[in-house]
């Protein structure tokens, strides 16, 4: 979970590095970083099968340790647990990862249909590239964000992006035991900072194009 | 003891192992504040006992937070409200008059119900015997210096053999893991200079039995550290994940040879 979840919060920051040029005004950016993507062919699909291994790993793992977990309560408690206090992390963060995690994947999935998978350029999502014709993704990011509901969708999940970061980030260094008592609070404290910056790096963008903060969209 | 209190307590009845259990409400009356929680349990079994009825079974020992034996959740909590304190150390002052308590046994599938609130706790037992000691005879007692062992580590490592196994970390625990038990036991050992010659070997197995006994796994929510009557700390867990992986990575030649046979 820990090794997996370091790899896919390494993701999360490209994603966000890449995307952060949907912030200029300039299209062209957008739709010349993901035609370097697309022309890195052979070498992409090798990068995205790894990047399947694992978010899969990360899932399978994530649903066995949950079960495994209900199953070793055996009779569960009449009123529930109630917690003491002190340094716990117990928070609807640690809680309810894996509640974060199935919206995370289920967001996943229909994130790839709409825009990875979504029309391309049979569609007449082209645009003209020093010359060469690419799919202008950056159009159909832009005509995404202008609808209301895919706005409020994407702004709920990231939301729920920086609950499940806010636990996950401290919590694979624990387990991983990279951790000393001197360095735990700062670790947790990253991690929140970390949560915080990828899901308001990624959430601002559909509101920064809904509310064309830049008046190039119209 | 006049004015004492009245309280209504739900506890959980269950006959045996095999048969399934229920919550059944109690009164118990003038109770002094200044009783423990057990000695107003005790009061409580007096009277169904005279009352010709089978008494509240529970674990006590010592009385005096040190053997490990008594643990009950009280209201949703191992050991009840206070940190840092045993069932037997909790005082009826904790409560108020007309208070409703509910009352029961350690929730986990390696512990099974034996009575009402008493569970067998075997499973820790067997953790211990998959490699929790130092199997070199240490002879009659050495000198205090012969073996120098800086303060930080034997703070550190008395922290962890504050340990006694009562249990309530995995009581605590929304996964029922028994992640703190076991690295209290891994790291008191594997701090001192005694321990380190087998720490390899005994983190390895003492983890594969802690998994074998139905014990969750361990996602760092730290309820645990909460209930621990001794505050163990999660820290004991990171130290317990580091040893595995340096048994993982780095194994002792006489593992590498059973990996190989």
């Amino acid at each position: 979970m820990a090794a997996s979840g370091i790899g896919l919060i390494l993701f999360c920051t490209m994603h966000l590095a890449g995307n952060l040029s949907l912030y200029l005004p300039e299209g062209s950016v957008f739709n010349a970083y993901t035609a370097k993507l697309e022309h890195l062919s052979l070498l992409l699909y090798v990068v995205e099968a790894g990047l399947v291994a694992v978010f899969l790993l990360h899932i399978v793992t994530a649903i066995q340790v949950t079960f495994a977990n209900r199953r070793a309560r055996g009779e569960s408690y009449a009123r529930g647990l109630k917690s003491k206090g002190g340094e716990t992390k117990a928070n609807v963060s640690s809680r309810y990862m894996i509640v974060s995690g199935l919206i995370l994947l289920a967001f996943l999935i229909f994130h790839l249909w709409q825009l990875k998978f979504g029309p391309s350029e049979e569609a007449g999502y082209i645009a003209k590239l020093e010359g060469e014709d690419v799919r202008d993704l950056h159009r159909l990011v832009v005509e995404t964000f202008q609808r209301p509901h895919n706005v409020a969708l994407y702004v709920g999940v990231m939301l729920f992006l920086g609950l499940h970061l806010r636990h996950g980030f401290w919590s694979a260094f624990q387990s991983l035991g990279a951790t000393n008592p001197r360095y735990s609070k700062p670790i947790y404290c990253t991690g929140v900072a970390v949560a915080a910056l990828l899901a308001a790096g990624f959430l601002f963008i559909p509101l920064w194009i809904y509310f064309d903060v830049l008046g190039v969209y119209k | 003891m006049s004015g004492g209190m009245n309280l209504n307590l739900i506890v959980w009845r269950q006959e045996n192992a095999g048969e399934p259990g229920r919550m059944m409400p109690y009164k118990a009356e003038n109770i002094s504040q200044d009783m423990s929680f057990l000695e107003m349990l005790d009061v409580v079994n007096e009277r169904l006992i005279n009352e010709g009825k089978r008494p509240i079974e529970f674990d006590s020992d010592c009385r005096e937070g040190i053997c490990g034996a008594c643990g009950i959740v009280i209201n949703g909590q191992p050991h009840g409200p206070k940190r840092g304190c045993t069932t037997c150390q909790l005082h009826m002052r904790s409560f108020k008059h007309g208070d409703t308590i509910v009352i029961e046994p350690w929730r986990s599938r390696a512990f099974p119900v034996i009575r009402d609130l008493v569970v067998d706790r075997a499973s820790f037992d067997r953790i211990i015997q998959a490699g929790g000691y130092i199997s070199a005879k240490t002879g009659s007692h050495a000198d205090a210096n012969a073996i120098l062992v800086p303060k930080d580590d034997s703070d550190k490592a008395m922290d962890a053999a504050a340990c006694i196994g009562c249990g309530a970390c995995v009581a605590a625990c929304p996964n029922a893991s028994a992640s703190l038990f076991t690295s209290a036991k891994i790291s008191h050992l594997a701090l001192l200079q005694q321990g380190k010659a087998e720490a390899k070997a005994r983190v390895t197995r003492m983890i594969e039995r802690m998994d074998l006994e139905g014990f969750g796994n361990c996602t760092n929510i730290g309820e645990c550290e909460s209930a621990c009557p001794k505050e163990i700390s999660i820290d004991m867990i990171a130290r317990m994940k580091r040893e595995y992986l340096k048994a993982m990575f780095a194994p002792i030649p006489q593992q590498k040879a059973d990996a190989a046979g």
